[in-house]
């Protein structure tokens, strides 16, 4: 991409190339690269074609919603017994997938690692679509979704309060919380990017973009007294983020782990969770990372350490998880309780026993291919893999949903969960929605820290990254 | 002052370490008012230029405190005072339960009040400044480092300033009329 500022375009040092940035890269090289991804004017047929394809889907996922507002959740496959389907199991998959994004943010910021820079800003906005997305779920499967502000303590004429001790109630506070923390965290760090994007398309002659660019900025001038503060409000950020992003799953699984059901009531589930979410979100971060640094060349910024680390992240998420899997099984046997029993086999043999099976084929038995250095080291293999993934984990939030439901305490109870189109159009339509909200960032925000890969420069070029 | 129309006197820099470098030379020229403007945060700059953090690390936690008691409160008040249930003789202030919300209002009120102090604290947003008339100010934000003297320094004075600043070689030096 050439340099359309015609002033000082020649760096006065660059990268010396490391792991996590290649050589050559200086500071103006690097703010071109990743503004002019944002300010072209021309942004190319692919991405015309991925927008109007998600566009259809959004709008499948409109006509979902809409004809579950006129006709209510029966629509969906969910009745007596199995009255929690798609949408809670969605739920919990999409807040899964938004746990990466703030804990590669927070947690590997604290640790000081410099791979986070160049995937720390994607993950983040991957982070706020999936949590928004899955926030979604849980008020359309409310039956009268248009009282969801019943969960808000707020003075009001029925003179009752919300259920507190009620995990639902929890979870209302947990979603709302991690959206508004996981927003404030993202916005800080956009903050002086939001200023080179005002000045860069000032620069251009692009006026509208420019005022839209600086009303976000808020004036950023760079200063080092405000340098100091954003540094030391953005540390603090991360800190509180780190215990907020282990507290937000370990709510979720508390809306199963609280109620007395086979399957659900069990210690394990907090840990679990977690590490499910971890497991699922770093996927989803291989599944963006891996097509972005293709689409727009960013093979400098990530690199194959950046891909070889997350894929080791899951290798040792799939271990944790597989772990949740077997002290579930365990418990069930060990505690000598029929029930729990009972619903473990059923999980193995019972009807939905197949989805058991490719769920552990797909979260434990493939993740080990990631043993092999060449396979972490294989672009179009962590592609495959973390979609495998992606599929796996939601399979075990169906599982878990679904099949603790389907066999009641008595038989006569018993019933089975099949999903209509309805549940089908809403699960993709959300995927669809996720990915529409991802094109429209790259279209108009940084995807890469631009401020963060200058430091990253200068440390490179000093021999410290 | 002569020219109370001047906001202050720029210089333009090529490196982080020159600019570092001409920050020190100015401090130790009695200037305690000296802005430095980077593309990204120096670490050792703020220092130089005698910055400090302010009030973020105490109104963090207050925000975090005042956050999770108001939560706790609110709970005990509805649960305990407001709308008592017995259901079996389960006691009301059951504070286990009361913890997971207090837990989420305690960190959501720490995280607005680090950003809120951050940004009130550097007194933004801020969306014009004299700085932002200069042409190649715009390179802040890019490759280029700025030193400002501004007028309102105790110390300012538009000649000897000038002076101090064409020693340091800039790459640019200009007025920057308020």
């Amino acid at each position: 991409m050439s340099t359309p500022d015609s002033r000082a375009n020649h760096d006065t040092l660059h990268s010396r190339g490391s792991d996590v940035l290649r050589p050559g890269w200086g500071y103006a090289s690097v703010t071109d690269k990743i503004a002019g991804i944002v300010l072209t004017d021309h942004f190319g047929w692919r991405w015309w074609t991925a927008f109007l394809a998600a566009s259809a889907g959004v709008g499948a996922l409109l006509a979902a919603i809409s004809w579950l507002f006129v006709k209510g959740i029966g629509i969906w496959g969910v009745d007596i017994p199995v009255a929690w389907g798609f949408a809670i199991g969605n739920f919990v998959w999409w807040i899964g997938i938004g746990h990466a994004g703030t804990f590669i943010s927070a947690v590997l910021l604290l640790l000081r690692q410099k791979w986070r820079t160049s995937i720390n800003r994607f993950a983040e906005a991957m982070t706020l679509f999936a949590a928004g997305i899955a926030g979604l779920f849980p008020i359309l499967h409310l039956g009268r979704p248009w009282f969801f502000y019943w969960l808000v303590p707020y003075p009001n004429v029925m003179n009752v309060w919300p259920q507190w001790r009620s995990p639902l109630v929890w979870d209302f506070f947990a979603i709302a919380t991690y959206l508004t923390v996981s927003l404030l965290f993202w916005y800080v760090g956009l903050i002086p990017d939001l200023a080179t994007l005002r000045d860069r398309a000032g620069q251009r002659g692009q006026r509208g973009r420019q005022v839209a660019y600086g009303l976000l900025a808020l004036g950023w001038r760079g200063e080092a007294r405000h340098w100091a503060r954003f540094e030391w409000a953005y540390l603090l950020l991360a800190g509180l983020a780190t215990p907020l992003v282990v507290s937000v799953h370990t709510i979720v699984s508390l809306d199963f782990a609280v109620g007395n059901t086979p399957g659900y009531h069990s210690t394990i589930f907090p840990p679990y969770f977690v590490a499910g979410a971890l497991f699922s979100g770093f996927a989803m971060v291989l599944t963006l990372a891996i097509p972005l640094r293709h689409a727009f060349g960013l093979h400098a910024f990530i690199t194959g350490r950046h891909l070889a680390n997350a894929a080791k992240v899951l290798l040792a998420t799939s271990w944790l998880v597989a772990y949740g899997y077997l002290a579930e099984m365990f418990t069930a046997f060990y505690s000598g309780d029929i029930y729990e029993r009972y619903m473990t086999v059923n999980r193995f043999m019972g009807p939905y026993g197949p989805v058991y099976w490719a769920m552990l084929t797909c979260n434990v038995l493939v993740p080990q291919l990631l043993w092999f250095r060449r396979v972490r080291l294989s672009v179009p293999a962590l592609l495959v893999l973390s979609l495998v993934i992606n599929c796996g984990m939601w399979m075990e939030r169906f599982l878990i949903v679904v099949t603790s439901l389907h066999r009641d305490y008595l038989p006569s109870a018993w019933g089975m969960y099949y999903p209509t189109a309805w549940d089908w159009i809403t699960l993709f339509g959300s995927i669809a929605l996720f990915v529409w909200l991802f094109l429209l960032f790259v279209r108009f925000l940084p995807l890469i820290s631009i401020a963060e890969m200058r430091e990253l420069v200068r440390e490179s070029a000093q021999g410290e990254a | 002052m002569s020219e109370p129309a001047l906001y202050g006197l720029l210089a333009e820099f090529p490196t982080a370490d020159s600019l570092c470098a001409a920050a020190r030379h100015v401090r130790e020229h009695g200037y305690t008012r000296v802005e430095a403007y980077s593309p990204f945060a120096i670490e050792g700059l703020d220092e130089i230029i005698g910055a400090d953090k302010g009030w973020i690390a105490p109104l963090t936690l207050l925000g975090g405190l005042l956050g999770g008691a108001g939560t706790y409160f609110l709970q005990w008040y509805a649960a305990v005072v407001d709308y008592p249930i017995d259901i079996g003789g389960r006691p009301l202030h059951s504070w286990p339960a009361f913890i997971p919300a207090t837990f989420e209002i305690t960190i959501l009120g720490a995280a607005l009040a680090a950003v809120v102090t951050m940004l009130v604290a550097n007194g933004l947003p801020r969306l014009h400044h004299p700085l932002f008339e200069v042409e190649e100010f715009d390179l802040a934000s890019r490759n280029r480092f700025f030193l400002c003297l501004p007028a309102r320094d105790p110390v300012f004075a538009p000649g000897p300033a000038r002076d101090l600043l064409a020693g340091l070689h800039p790459l640019l030096l200009c007025e920057v009329p308020a």
